[in-house]
């Protein structure tokens, strides 16, 4: 099991279209990832439930990546988070 | 005639036909299944069709708007088949029995529920996504046709409030012009009005009647007016603006790429003043040369606490990075006076114009300085920078800004971060004293910007927030101008460049005077970048020079 803590800088927050990409990205790999936010955790291939969370620009979210390719996926999925939010 | 008044949302002036969209009403009807597999695969089914809609509607929004119109319907694709949303369904569908389209209204509401009661109003806004996919697949469930408008002619649409899809669905040709009853400012209709240029009035609520449906109606996107049967003179008004709006914007247009070169063949530079990121498109859009002044106080003012130096380098690498390599002059923080941030717990001021602000503050509170500093000289990278400092009145600030510009590129080095080492320094001219002192300052810099606003207010001792003062304020003042003239002669002196980033830059009224003081660039604001084109480049500078000069440092009081 893999992690690591991202702090949100976009303006926004976790909004739609690029929680949207990052569904499809996630689904590249057999890992299980999930975005949780102080006690609230969700499935990160939950689009909704995502979104649902509110997370705000200057939020810090934890993202788990657990299962074969988890750290191929772990880095892809920092990345992402860098270069999205 | 009846009047009616809207808010004017997207602008433009249109003439014709009311008619009242057409919507199919998708009534479900509710009951309990008894293959529930069989009904799950009618969902699936139903959701793919969906999806593949979505798909066209993405490409037909991409080809008439651009990719932001289609990113819109990408979204709405990737809802369609969300997870959370097909699990919801599903459990709906299976555990409780019921039919395809009671479970999808059902999950819409829930979703739409959620999103409504969040904090955040982007994403309350979203609850109109999640009922507009909804309603697609309902539709699809129940074989309805999406409506539209069954018109020979050209209408102006009025509708309660569309949906985006509705918006886009709709056949161009046979639209002048929206009008809803309900609607916001930044809802995607109105977004989605303004991208395809059609004018749009929202918010008119029940003073539009069904019956007016037929009658010939003019709408102004830039007054918000809805006039229907209008009389002759309010008909000739509006049809003459229309005609010269759509004259100036063709003559705009053509603008766009050419130099900004008077008749006799001197060039300067037109600039934007922008407030963030999500500027930059209509600094582009608007064929600027570059950004004259970004006022980085938005990411200030838009936080709860002092941004951190990742959200400014974010912020800051995104407009450099989006303007393709154009110079970006970013004014370092500049809040006080009759801009105040709770957080800076800045005691209350006798005289705050004359108090803690702008560079004042920096200075005396280095660490937030500091900070938006390193944020700064990190993006730098990232395209070609300025840094600009506000309300100078001395040498010694700028020589100790510019000692913290060195202490930030040493700890840069030192950890191995990257910066550019061509980055310009310049400070604003805003008070007399930095009119005076320009000589000396220009020595210390890479360019002054004046800003006219602080400046006039500043020179002529006169509050410009105080209403009783109106005729006391005066930016085209002599003293002002003669102010201009002297730091512009005093930059080209000692070969730094000068630009005007104040209100007064757009000022067409001064623009020959600004050519023929000699000043390098005027930063204005996005929409004003192609008429001060035209105007510059109506303008022979030889003819009106000496005489403009002349009266601006004449003693004839009879001028």
């Amino acid at each position: 099991m893999k992690s690591f803590e991202y702090t949100i800088t976009d303006p926004v927050g976790i909004h739609a279209r690029p929680a949207g990409l990052l569904v499809k990205e996630i689904k590249k790999y057999t890992s299980a990832v999930t975005v949780a936010k102080g006690e609230k955790e969700v499935n990160a291939l939950k689009l909704m439930a995502l979104m649902g969370m509110g997370i705000k620009q200057g939020d810090t979210v934890k993202v788990t990546i657990d299962g074969a390719d988890e750290d191929t996926a772990a880095a892809a999925i920092e990345e992402f988070f860098k270069a999205n939010f | 005639m009846i009047l009616i008044q809207g808010k004017g949302v997207s602008n433009g002036v249109a003439i014709g036909p009311l008619y009242y969209y057409q919507r199919a009403k998708a009534s479900i009807t509710r009951y309990e299944v008894t293959d529930a597999e069989a009904e799950w695969a009618r969902f699936k089914e139903a959701q793919a069709k969906a999806i593949e809609q979505l798909g066209e509607l993405a490409e037909k929004a991409r080809e008439e708007a651009g990719d932001e119109a289609a990113l819109l319907f990408e979204t709405h694709q990737m809802m369609a088949e969300d997870l959370e949303y097909e699990e919801t369904i599903q459990s709906a569908i299976q555990d409780m029995k019921l039919n395809a389209e009671a479970a999808v209204t059902d999950t819409a509401a829930q979703f739409a529920e959620m999103f409504a009661s969040m904090e955040d109003a982007y994403f309350q806004a979203r609850a109109a996504d999640v009922k507009d996919v909804s309603s697609r697949i309902i539709s699809v469930l129940t074989g309805v046709v999406q409506g539209g408008i069954n018109s020979p002619v050209p209408v102006i649409l009025a509708a309660d409030d569309l949906a985006p899809s509705e918006t886009v669905q709709l056949d161009k040709s046979k639209i002048l012009g929206f009008v809803t009853e309900g609607g916001s400012g930044s809802s995607h209709t109105a977004i989605l009005a303004r991208t395809m240029g059609i004018p749009a009035i929202i918010g008119v609520g029940d003073q539009l009647k069904p019956e007016y449906e037929g009658k010939e109606v003019i709408i102004d996107g830039s007054t918000g007016n809805v006039t229907i049967d209008a009389d002759e003179d309010a008909r000739a008004h509006l049809i003459k603006k229309m005609e010269d709006q759509k004259k100036m914007r063709e003559m705009l247009e053509q603008l766009k790429g050419l130099p900004n070169r008077t008749l006799d063949g001197q060039e300067i530079r037109v600039y934007c003043n922008i407030g963030g990121p999500d500027d930059v498109p209509a600094v582009l859009g608007n064929d600027a040369g570059g950004v004259g002044l970004f006022r980085s106080e938005f990411l200030y003012l838009n936080c709860d606490d002092y941004p951190s130096e990742e959200i400014q380098f974010e912020a800051y690498k995104k407009v450099l990075s989006d303007i393709g390599g154009k110079e970006v002059v970013i004014r370092t923080l500049d809040i006080g006076a009759d801009k105040q941030i709770g957080y800076f717990n800045l005691p209350d001021e006798e005289n705050p114009a004359l108090g803690n602000r702008a560079l004042r503050i920096c200075l005396n509170r280095p660490e937030i300085f500091h900070t938006q500093l390193r944020a700064l000289f990190r993006a730098s990278v990232f395209g070609k920078l300025g840094i600009m400092f506000p309300m100078v009145t001395s040498v010694w600030e700028v020589k100790e800004a510019k000692k913290m510009c060195e202490r930030v590129k040493e700890e840069l080095t030192k950890e191995g971060i990257p910066f550019s080492e061509d980055i310009e320094i310049g400070i604003m001219i805003e008070t007399p004293a930095a009119v005076l002192m320009s000589d000396r300052l220009a020595k210390e810099v890479d360019f002054f910007s004046c800003g006219t606003n602080d400046l006039t207010q500043y020179t002529l001792a006169c509050d410009r927030q105080n209403a009783d003062l109106g005729r006391f304020y005066n930016p085209h003042h002599p003293a002002v101008l003669r102010a201009l003239k002297i730091v512009c002669d005093n930059a080209h002196k000692n070969g730094i460049w000068v630009g005007i980033c104040g209100e007064l830059g757009a000022d067409l009224a001064l623009t020959e005077t600004f050519l023929s003081i000699g000043i390098d660039e005027l930063s204005v604001s996005p929409r004003s970048v192609l008429p001060l084109r035209q105007k510059i480049r109506e303008t022979d500078v030889s003819k009106v020079k000496e005489k403009l000069l002349a009266d601006l440092l004449s003693d004839d009081n009879t001028i």
